[in-house]
């Protein structure tokens, strides 16, 4: 189903908007269980590793995006407001391995919805830079394509040779 | 000390001078015309946006004319659109997951 994606880059903020074939319990779920969400967090060929998370207000989600090549990016989400199946936000920052944060972060508000068995969610994502949103995330997919060229190269490589 | 595109529409001030450029090649003292602010601030963040690559200054006759690089700010679009992409392959993955879930209910 269609996603809708705003960039206001005045006010620093990405809105993001979706709706998906299912109930809003089994969709809110997916945000909310670690092993769910461990599912799906990661853009393909990256996966998301959680390390530990504990989904209640003041309690965080300390996870990983492993590149194909197994590096780590870590990152740590800090709930600071849950209203369960409605709304849900975090404080999002890159940190290392051992959760020291790398600030400024970023404001996450997600909000969840439900109409005719279909849910709706809408994520606004505040950056206090938008450098900071190009970080992180969107370097971690870059050098994932790097190394997909990479290896795309190599076999190339092999098959000229043979 | 390196700067960047997204340091440089981080000021209000500095996106009002790229829409106005955006417009025409102008000189420091017809844009400061805009601003409630002094000359001297408006050069600051021409300065600013000079380093950042995003506009080029030309001489004429005796006055220096700042014109925008519209290439540079294509990409701010280019990384967004990578932004955009990482959510779409998320998103389609939640959708694949759901469907599993579902299915994998409804047969029990």
């Amino acid at each position: 189903m269609q996603m809708d994606f705003i960039v206001d880059k005045e006010t620093k903020t990405v809105t993001i908007t979706k709706e998906f074939a299912a109930e809003l319990s089994l969709v809110w779920d997916a945000y909310t269980k670690p092993e769910l969400l461990d599912q799906w967090w990661a853009p393909k060929p990256f996966t998301s590793r959680t390390k530990a998370m504990d989904f209640e207000v003041g309690g965080r989600r300390f996870y990983a995006m492993v590149s194909p090549d197994g590096s780590e990016g870590w990152a740590v989400q800090k709930y600071t407001s849950i209203t369960p199946k409605t709304n849900f936000k975090f404080f999002n920052a890159f940190a290392d391995k051992d959760e020291n944060l790398q600030l400024p972060g970023s404001d996450w508000d997600l909000n969840f919805s439900e109409q005719d068995g279909k849910t709706k969610v809408s994520i606004s994502i505040y950056n206090e830079s938008l450098e900071r949103m190009e970080r992180g995330l969107a370097m971690g997919f870059q050098q994932g394509t790097e190394a997909q060229l990479q290896n795309l190269e190599d076999l190339l490589e092999k098959l000229t040779q043979g | 000390m390196r700067r960047d595109i997204f340091q440089a529409i981080a000021d209000p001030t500095r996106r009002a001078i790229i829409a106005l450029i955006a417009l025409q090649a102008m000189t420091p003292n017809a844009l400061a015309e805009h601003f409630d602010t002094s000359r001297q601030a408006i050069s600051k963040h021409l300065r600013i946006l000079t380093e950042c690559e995003l506009v080029t200054q030309e001489q004429k006759g005796r006055e220096i004319y700042y014109s925008l690089e519209i290439e540079k700010m294509k990409e701010i679009d280019k990384w967004l659109e990578q932004y955009r992409k990482i959510w779409e392959t998320r998103y389609s993955q939640l959708d694949d997951l759901l469907a599993t879930i579902k299915k994998q209910k409804e047969e029990k």
